[in-house]
């Protein structure tokens, strides 16, 4: 997570690419991590990877300052790592562990983190997006600069509080970054089969909210994007809309059979994946070689064996403490 | 001390609210230029300007869930949705995010939000207008319900609970804006019931819009010689159990008076307490008197014989003394 105030224009050199790069990596190896931990049942309930869409968190995060709030969804795994929750908080959240950043009371689908404003980790579809305007809202009246990050999937277009958000943002000019991960479906629902119109930023657009369709499996047109918008939140310009065109490689949760779509249709995605993509452009442009991509994959693998071992040396909070955190100090 | 309606009540405590705190700001439908679908923000918006008293458009998921990320960004928001119908549009964010965030962020986040909303029937509006759904939200771990029935409370309960760290919904039953009362306590808590009208003969527990009628009620079972104690609930949830128990080892009978319906209503949750905590102090069944099952119908006289009236909390109190 980047801390510096005028971030605004993108100037890719070699650290920058090895900071990207690394990024997109270190989701897709502790997220793949996940699956594996899913399998030996350390992790349960809903699992869902963001695997193909690193280069959304991994471009967008370092467009936002340390004040900047983040809303996400129950796919949210590599925006609470790029956003900087420390991952062994995330893994032993995973866990359910009293250790993790919700203290184990949210799982996979509900990280939060106050150090580094993490709204969540929000499961309703949609459900995030008014929290997100409240949040501007409240920055708005406070007279502070701060932008809030909204992230949803395109399926939340079709939900009524979309577009209540949109139009609230809209109307009272709220700083609010909204970013709509299109990954083509919803479930098993393709985009077409859902929506009359399914050009996801004209809807932004008949809001009057500035929107670009952005390549989202491309990280630096993803960064260039995010800060573009987040520096005309700033200037006073009211909300911004980015859809990302992207695809999710995986099953959308690990009950998902993937009865529709083909395998052909994930292969010739996976061709064009934001890490390889990335990592090719790079190589050739001689800004990473790949003794730097050997290093990233150790310094990864060795992080995440250390969130998998301080999950599983994580502590079960007592069940005396059930009902803590229904309300504030007591119980009810 | 100066007598005033439970509206301008509510109104004053909005403007004292407002006074003291830069945080606080009131938004919903109509709250502005319209003054307020029941009035009780006419004037308000004059005085606070359009900042904060925000009028909304009609998007009560929308600015609720707002309300929740302006309070978590530090404010202190009043949301007024029009009636309880209508904040069935916005239930998603109230249980699923205003109820659940400070327990899902492991207690790193909560929600000092207030949201306000008429509630009960009276004015033949009708089955989308009329219904007393305060004990579904008493049924939500996460927030705290209230009820206030008298110009006391009217006042006292919107600073308690914007004081209070946590979601607090407060149900004003429409049928109470108009009555006219003294201000006497400027300061309400929003833990206990109150013993309204002391007794030893029974106990009549009721919240409300119905205290009015219990009390009336109990009027005129005093004239046939019958004592009875009222218990305002106030707060629906947590319920104050220790003065229900209280009264009722002391009375031994109890009915239980609920403008919800009455199938899993909050009288059946109170009458379920008081069998858990007082089944040996009893000396009759619990009664209930709740709504009849059916949407309140439009006119006068059904939605007058749909909801709990005086002569029916007599004939049941009548009939638990036997
Ligand atoms: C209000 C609501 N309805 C249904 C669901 C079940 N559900 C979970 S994810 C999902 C698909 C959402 O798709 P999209 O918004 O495109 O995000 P993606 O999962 O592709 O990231 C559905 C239908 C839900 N969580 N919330």
């Amino acid at each position: 997570m980047t801390t510096e105030k005028t971030n605004t224009k993108l100037h890719l050199d070699r650290s920058l690419a090895l900071e990207r790069l690394k990024a997109m990596i270190r989701i897709r190896r502790f997220e793949e991590k996940c699956a594996e931990l899913y399998t030996q049942e350390k992790i349960r309930g809903f699992l869902h990877l963001y695997v193909g869409e690193e280069a959304i968190a991994a471009g967008v995060m370092p467009a936002l300052d340390a004040e900047d709030a983040v809303v996400a969804t129950y796919r949210e795994h590599g925006h609470a790592l790029v956003r900087g929750v420390p991952m062994n908080a995330v893994m032993a959240e995973m866990y359910g562990k009293a250790e993790g950043c919700s203290r184990g009371r949210g799982g996979s689908m509900h990280l939060f983190h106050e150090p580094t404003r993490f709204y969540g980790g929000n499961a309703i579809v949609g459900g995030g997006l008014p929290i997100a305007v409240g949040l501007a809202l409240a920055d708005k009246m406070l007279e502070s600069k701060r932008v809030t990050a909204c992230f949803f999937g395109e399926g939340a277009a079709a939900e009524g509080e979309f577009h209540e958000s949109l139009n609230l943002a809209a109307l009272w000019k709220l700083p609010v970054l909204f970013i709509c991960e299109n990954n083509l479906y919803a479930m098993g629902t393709a985009l077409a089969r859902s929506e009359s119109e399914t050009d996801i930023h004209a809807k932004a657009a008949s809001y009057q909210i500035q929107s670009e369709s952005v390549d989202g499996m491309n990280v630096v047109d993803v960064e260039s994007a995010a800060r573009r918008a987040v520096a005309a939140i700033r200037a006073g310009q009211g909300p911004y809309f980015l859809e990302y065109r992207t695809y999710r490689f995986r099953a959308h949760s690990m009950f998902d059979a993937q009865l529709y779509r083909d395998a052909q249709e994930i292969k010739e995605w996976e061709a064009k994946g934001p890490i390889v993509r990335f990592q090719d452009w790079a190589e050739a442009a001689n800004l990473i070689h790949p003794d730097d991509v050997e290093k990233i994959e150790a310094d990864v693998a060795s992080e995440i064996a250390a969130a998998a071992a301080f999950a599983e040396a994580g502590t079960w909070e007592p069940v005396a403490d059930l009902t803590r955190d229904v309300i504030t100090g007591g119980k009810q | 001390m100066t007598e005033l309606t439970y509206r301008e009540a509510v109104r004053q405590a909005h403007k004292d609210a407002l006074n003291a705190d830069e945080r606080v700001f009131l938004m919903g439908e109509d709250v502005g230029q319209y003054g307020g679908c029941y009035a009780v923000s006419k004037g308000l918006l004059e005085e606070f300007g359009p900042e904060r008293i925000r009028d909304t458009p009609l998007s009560e998921s929308g600015f609720t869930g707002a309300g929740i990320g302006a309070a978590l960004g530090g404010m202190r928001p009043i949301v007024e949705i029009m009636t309880v119908n209508f904040s069935l549009l916005a239930l998603d964010q109230i249980l699923n995010n205003a109820a659940t965030i400070r327990h899902m962020s492991g207690g790193q986040f909560n929600v000092p939000l207030v949201i306000r909303m008429a509630t009960g029937a009276g004015r033949q509006l009708a089955a989308q207008h009329s219904h007393s759904l305060e004990g579904w939200y008493a049924h939500i771990p996460g927030l705290k319900v209230l009820t206030p029935a008298t110009i006391d409370d009217a006042y006292g309960m919107l600073g308690a609970a914007l004081a209070d760290p946590d979601p607090v919904l407060i149900f004003e039953n429409v049928m109470l804006y108009n009555r006219p009362g003294i201000l006497e306590a400027r300061v309400a808590d929003i833990a206990s019931a109150a013993v309204r009208r002391p007794g030893k003969d029974i106990t009549l527990i009721t919240y409300g819009g119905s205290l009015w009628k219990t009390l009336e009620a109990a009027e005129t079972l005093a004239a046939e010689g019958i004592d009875a104690e009222v218990i305002d609930l106030r707060v629906l949830r947590p319920l104050d159990n220790a003065a229900i128990l209280a009264s009722v080892a002391k009375t031994r009978r109890a009915v239980v008076i609920d403008e919800g319906w009455r199938s899993g209503s909050l009288a059946a949750e109170v009458s379920a307490r008081i069998m858990e905590g007082a089944f040996w102090e009893l000396d009759a069944p619990v009664g209930r008197v709740c709504t009849a099952e059916v949407p309140i119908p439009y006119p006068k006289h059904l939605e007058d014989a749909a909801l709990p009236q005086a002569p029916v909390i007599v004939a049941a109190a009548k009939s638990a003394i036997g």
